[in-house]
C-alpha cells in the first residue's frame, strides 16, 4: 500500500477537514493512518493543540485502539483472524506457519465476520477465505 | 442479460471478483450484478443467471470453471455439475423465513428502483402519514426484541426516548458486530443498506432525532464502502436531508468507523468512541436512552433491529408477531459457522431447534469428523454438547440451558477440540480486549487464564477448578458490564459440559 510521506503541515491540512466535526480525535488519528500508515508521535501534541485537548486526551486514544500504530508499517500486512469460528478449522495452525514465514508482517485479528470460510486473513486489505499459507504468498506478491 | 455475482465479502474472499472478470472476458456484452449473498455461503461463489423461467444458479463457481459454464450454455440454464437450478427452489434458501434478509441476494444492493420493487421505502411511507405514538406502539406491539444480544424490547426503548426532551437526540446503529461467528450485520450491509437506512429513518421519526449515526467496524472495509454510496444515493434521491420524502422531517446519517476494538461494540463504550475517545464503558445510570450521545438522549439499536423496522412498519405488528414462540417472537437470523460444511445465514422464525440448525441446515461437520461442540451467541456465549442438541433457539429457552442467543452465531466445532483451551482462550480474550474500566474484568481475565493454564498443565487441578469458579463468581456479579460479565460463561459451560476436558495430567 502507498502512503504519503510524514509531513505536519500535510497533517494540518488534514485536520482542517474535520473542523466541524463532533468528537474529532479518534477520527483525527484514523486520518494521519490512513494518509501516512502510521500515526507519527509529533501527531499527538498537533491533534491535542488543533482541537483543544490534552496530550493525555490523545495519547489516551491513541493507545487504546488495536488498529493505531506508531511506526511506519512493512510492506505487507497480514492479519489472521484468530478468534473461535476460524480455530474451528484450523487457524491456529496456520497461525504458526505464517508467523514463523513472515514474522514482522503479521498481526492477531478478531473476526473478519467470514467465520463460515474460514480461516481468514487478510493481506494487505484484502480479505482471503479459507486461507493457506500458499493463498497468503500468492496475495502478497 | 444480467448475472449475478455476489459482491459478498465472504463471496469475494473466495474468488468471486476473479469469477465475475472471468464472465467478462468472456463475454462482454453482460451485464454483470454484484448482489449481495443468498447466504448459502457453502454454495459460493455462487452465480445466478436471468432467465425467463426466473433466476438459475450454478455454484460453487471457482473461476477456473467459467468456460465450462459457457461450453454448458448456462445463459440459458443449460446442465452443469455446477447447476443447482432456480435459486428460489434451493431447499436450502427456500425453507427459510427470510423477514429481515428478505431482499439480501436478490436485488442490486446500491439500486433504489430494485429496492422499491421488492417492499422498500413502504414501511417509512407509513410511518411518515402516522404519528410518533403509533410508530412505538406498532413496533412494541410486534414484539422485537434488540437483536445485538440482550434482546431488550425495541419499542420500549423507542418510548423512552421519545419522552424525553431535548434540542438533538440521536439513533446509533451498532455495527460494531466483533463476536466472532457473527455476519448477519456485515451481509445485511452489504446486501441491502437501504433496509438499514430506512429502518433509521423511521426510528428517527418515531422519537423526534435527526441525525444518525452507524458505528460500523474498520475490519467491514467493503460494507463501509457500500453503505457510505447508500447514504448518498438516499440523499440525491430527497430521502436522507432536511425534507425526508418531501415531508417537514429533517433525518440524515453519518458513519463513523470503529478502530479494532471488540470492547466498543458495548453500546456506553460505543457511545465514547463515536465522541472520540478511548472506548470505556460507562456506568449505567443515566442510560443512554436518557443520557447518550454527547449526554443527548440516543435509541442504540443494532443493525437487524432496525433494519426489520421497516418489515414491521410495512405489513403490522401481527405479521411480524405471527411468527415465533414465547415472548422471542418473529424470526431469528442465525449463522452458522466454524467448522461446519453447509455454513451461512439461516432465518428461521424462533423455537427451531439446536439441532434442525446444524444437521438440516449445517449438513455436519466440514471436516467430516464427529461434531463435538457448539458455542452460541458469540465469544461470551456458552459451548453446548452434543447432549443438549433439542434446546428450542429462543431467548428464553437457551437461558435456561446456561446460555444465551447473543447476536445468534453458532460456531461449531469437531472432535478435535480442546474445551480447556477455548476456555482459556475466553479469559485471554477478555484480557486483551478489556477497556479496563473494572477490576474483576481487567485482572480477573488474566488470573483466568493463568488458573486454566495451570489445570491444563495438572497441577492441583480440583483446588484450582475450584478457584476457577470461585474467580467467574465475582466477574459475573462484579463486573460492570457483558465482557468481564459473561466471560465466564463460555468457561463454566466448558466445565459443566465438558468435564473429561478439565481432568488436568489425567486426560
Amino acid at each position: 500500500m502507498k502512503y504519503s510521506p510524514w509531513s505536519q503541515d500535510a497533517a494540518r491540512v488534514l485536520l482542517a477537514t474535520l473542523r466541524d466535526e463532533k468528537g474529532p480525535v479518534l477520527m483525527a488519528l484514523q486520518l494521519m493512518q490512513k494518509e501516512f500508515g502510521y500515526v507519527n508521535p509529533e501527531c499527538v501534541p498537533l491533534i491535542a493543540n488543533y482541537f483543544n485537548k490534552s496530550r493525555a486526551d490523545v495519547h489516551g486514544v491513541l493507545t487504546f485502539y488495536h488498529d493505531l500504530r506508531t511506526t511506519p508499517p512493512g510492506e505487507h500486512q497480514i492479519s489472521l483472524c484468530v478468534a473461535e469460528a476460524c480455530q474451528a478449522v484450523g487457524a491456529r495452525d496456520l497461525e504458526k506457519k505464517v508467523k514463523a514465514k513472515f514474522p514482522d508482517e503479521t498481526a492477531d485479528s478478531y473476526c473478519f465476520g467470514n467465520c463460515a470460510l474460514g480461516p481468514a486473513v487478510m493481506v494487505d486489505g484484502k480479505l482471503i477465505g479459507r486461507a493457506t499459507l500458499a493463498k497468503i504468498e500468492e496475495a502478497r506478491r | 442479460m444480467r448475472v449475478f455475482v455476489p459482491g459478498d465479502s465472504a463471496a469475494v474472499s473466495i474468488g468471486a471478483n476473479d469469477v465475475a472478470a472471468a464472465i467478462t472476458r468472456i463475454d462482454p456484452s453482460l451485464t454483470i450484478v454484484r448482489n449481495g449473498s443468498r447466504g448459502a455461503l457453502w454454495l459460493e461463489v455462487l452465480v445466478e443467471v436471468e432467465t425467463a423461467n426466473g433466476r438459475i444458479a450454478y455454484g460453487p463457481v471457482m473461476p477456473a470453471d467459467v468456460q465450462s459454464l459457457f461450453d454448458a450454455d448456462f445463459l440459458n440454464g443449460g446442465a452443469h455439475p455446477l447447476a443447482r437450478g432456480k435459486t428460489d427452489e434451493i431447499p436450502w434458501l427456500a425453507s427459510q423465513e427470510r423477514i429481515t434478509f428478505a431482499r439480501v441476494g436478490i436485488i442490486d444492493p446500491l439500486s433504489l428502483e430494485e429496492y422499491g420493487q421488492h417492499g422498500g421505502l413502504v414501511g417509512l411511507r407509513n410511518a411518515l402519514k402516522s404519528t410518533s405514538e403509533i410508530i412505538i406502539n406498532e413496533v412494541t406491539e410486534s414484539g422485537l426484541r434488540g437483536r445485538g444480544g440482550a434482546g431488550f424490547p425495541a419499542g420500549i426503548k423507542w418510548k423512552t426516548v421519545a419522552q424525553t426532551t431535548s434540542d438533538q437526540k440521536y439513533i446509533c446503529c451498532n455495527a460494531d458486530e466483533g463476536d466472532s461467528g457473527t455476519f448477519a450485520d456485515r451481509m445485511l450491509i452489504e446486501g441491502d443498506p437501504f433496509t438499514l437506512i430506512e429502518g433509521m429513518t423511521i426510528a428517527g421519526i418515531a422519537v423526534g432525532a435527526t441525525e444518525g449515526i452507524v458505528y460500523l467496524r474498520s475490519e467491514y472495509p467493503y460494507a463501509i464502502s457500500i453503505l457510505q454510496k447508500a447514504i448518498e444515493l438516499a440523499r440525491v434521491f430527497g430521502w436522507l436531508g432536511t425534507s425526508v420524502l418531501g415531508s417537514t422531517q429533517a433525518f440524515d446519517i453519518q458513519i463513523r468507523i470503529g478502530a479494532g476494538s471488540y470492547v466498543c461494540g458495548e453500546e456506553t463504550a460505543m457511545l465514547e468512541s463515536i465522541e472520540g475517545k478511548r472506548g470505556v464503558v460507562r456506568a449505567k445510570p443515566p442510560l443512554p436512552a436518557i443520557e447518550g450521545l454527547f449526554g443527548q438522549p440516543t435509541v442504540i439499536n443494532n443493525v437487524l433491529t432496525l433494519s426489520t423496522v421497516p418489515m414491521v412498519l410495512a405489513q403490522g405488528a401481527d405479521a411480524y408477531k405471527a411468527r415465533g414462540v414465547g415472548r422471542s417472537l418473529g424470526t431469528q437470523v442465525f449463522q452458522l459457522g466454524g467448522n461446519i460444511a453447509r455454513g451461512g445465514i439461516v432465518e428461521k422464525a424462533f423455537g427451531i431447534t439446536l439441532n434442525e440448525l446444524l444437521e438440516t441446515y449445517g449438513g455436519g461437520t466440514l471436516s467430516g469428523n464427529p461434531f463435538r461442540a457448539v458455542q452460541i451467541g458469540g465469544p461470551l456465549g456458552a459451548y453446548f454438547s452434543t447432549e443438549q442438541l433439542e434446546t428450542s433457539m429462543d431467548y428464553e429457552s437457551l437461558i435456561a440451558a446456561g446460555g444465551m442467543l447473543g447476536h445468534g452465531g453458532l460456531v461449531v466445532f469437531d472432535d478435535t477440540v480442546d474445551l480447556a483451551v477455548q476456555a482459556k482462550f475466553a479469559m485471554e480474550f477478555c484480557a486483551i480486549e478489556s477497556c479496563g474500566k473494572c477490576t474483576p474484568c481487567r485482572i480477573g481475565s488474566t488470573r483466568g487464564a493463568e488458573t486454566i493454564d495451570l489445570i491444563i498443565q495438572g497441577v492441583k487441578v480440583e483446588e484450582n477448578k475450584k478457584l476457577l469458579l470461585d474467580l467467574c463468581e465475582v466477574m459475573t456479579d462484579g463486573s460492570l458490564c457483558a465482557m468481564g460479565g459473561l466471560t465466564p460463561m463460555p468457561v463454566k459451560s466448558a466445565m459443566v459440559n465438558f468435564p473429561s476436558d478439565f481432568l488436568g495430567a489425567a486426560r
